[in-house]
């Protein structure tokens, strides 16, 4: 897929233990399906902080506030429940972000 | 070897355990990890709070969930994995959503030092929630060897 690569932001609680498998398993899938993406790691109470360039934020904790950027949330990637229906949602909100 | 038995500490490995809650057994693991030198005095602390404040329960989708506490990596010394099967359901709250309470059997608390570092053990965690069959057989395991053939099969 052409064009400048989309940066997927991972969040979750201490930025280095949940947001490692997340963030590992959507970059594979996302290559695999011929994306062409980014994908960096944070702590939830860090987003702010890490939003410059981010199209879509991933997480596994709660995360409130408005970052001008869809959130999903979810377990999909950890538990393997619903991972399908995750990476869906992940790929639409990707093909919807602007450019 | 993978990275999940190099890491797993055997004497911080407690099978059948009667907790009253949750603050318990993850205060137990900690504790095991402190004896065999792989936490500082304020892991315990460091994991109940951050449990408190982001929860680690996982509702897996079978008759077994999970929890992983961990917490920042300034209380760990070295990398580390300890692991508990409990006698009876305790309740985590939901990591995505806080407001859930889980009820949950398997308990793998990590310790882990450096951010990025312990890719290979993450993901063979993951791997291992992720697989019933497994979760069961380290469920009705009696001994650490037990726990160690379930899990070299990861």
């Amino acid at each position: 897929m052409a064009g400048k690569p989309k940066t997927i932001l991972v969040a979750c609680g201490t930025g280095i233990a949940t947001s490692t498998v997340v963030a590992n398993l959507v970059e594979e899938a996302l290559r695999d399906r011929g994306f062409n993406i980014h994908v960096k790691q944070c702590k939830v109470a860090e987003v702010q902080a890490h939003l410059d360039g981010v199209d879509l934020i991933v997480t596994t904790t709660q995360l409130s506030g408005n970052f001008g950027v869809p959130i999903i949330k979810t377990l999909a990637f950890l538990t393997g429940i619903g991972k399908e229906d995750a990476l869906k949602q992940i790929i639409d909100a990707l093909n919807t972000a602007k450019v | 070897m993978n990275k999940v038995l190099e890491l797993l500490e055997p004497s911080a490995v407690v099978l059948n355990y009667e907790a009253r809650d949750a603050e318990e057994i993850i205060s137990v693991l900690g504790e095991k990890l402190r004896e065999a030198g792989y936490v500082q005095d304020t892991f315990v602390a460091g994991a109940l709070e951050r449990e408190r404040s982001m929860p680690t329960g996982l509702p897996l989708g079978g008759e077994i969930n999970a929890a992983i506490p961990h917490t920042e990596i300034q209380h760990v010394k070295r990398a580390g994995l300890s692991l508990a099967t409990l006698a009876r359901e305790i309740s985590f709250h939901n990591m995505v959503s806080p407001e859930e309470e889980v009820p949950v059997r398997l308990v793998v608390l990590m310790a882990l030092d450096q951010p990025k570092a312990q890719v290979e053990m993450l993901m063979k965690v993951s791997e291992l929630l992720q697989n019933e069959c497994l979760i069961q057989k380290i469920m009705q395991a009696h001994t650490y060897e037990d726990v160690r053939d379930a899990l070299s099969d990861l």
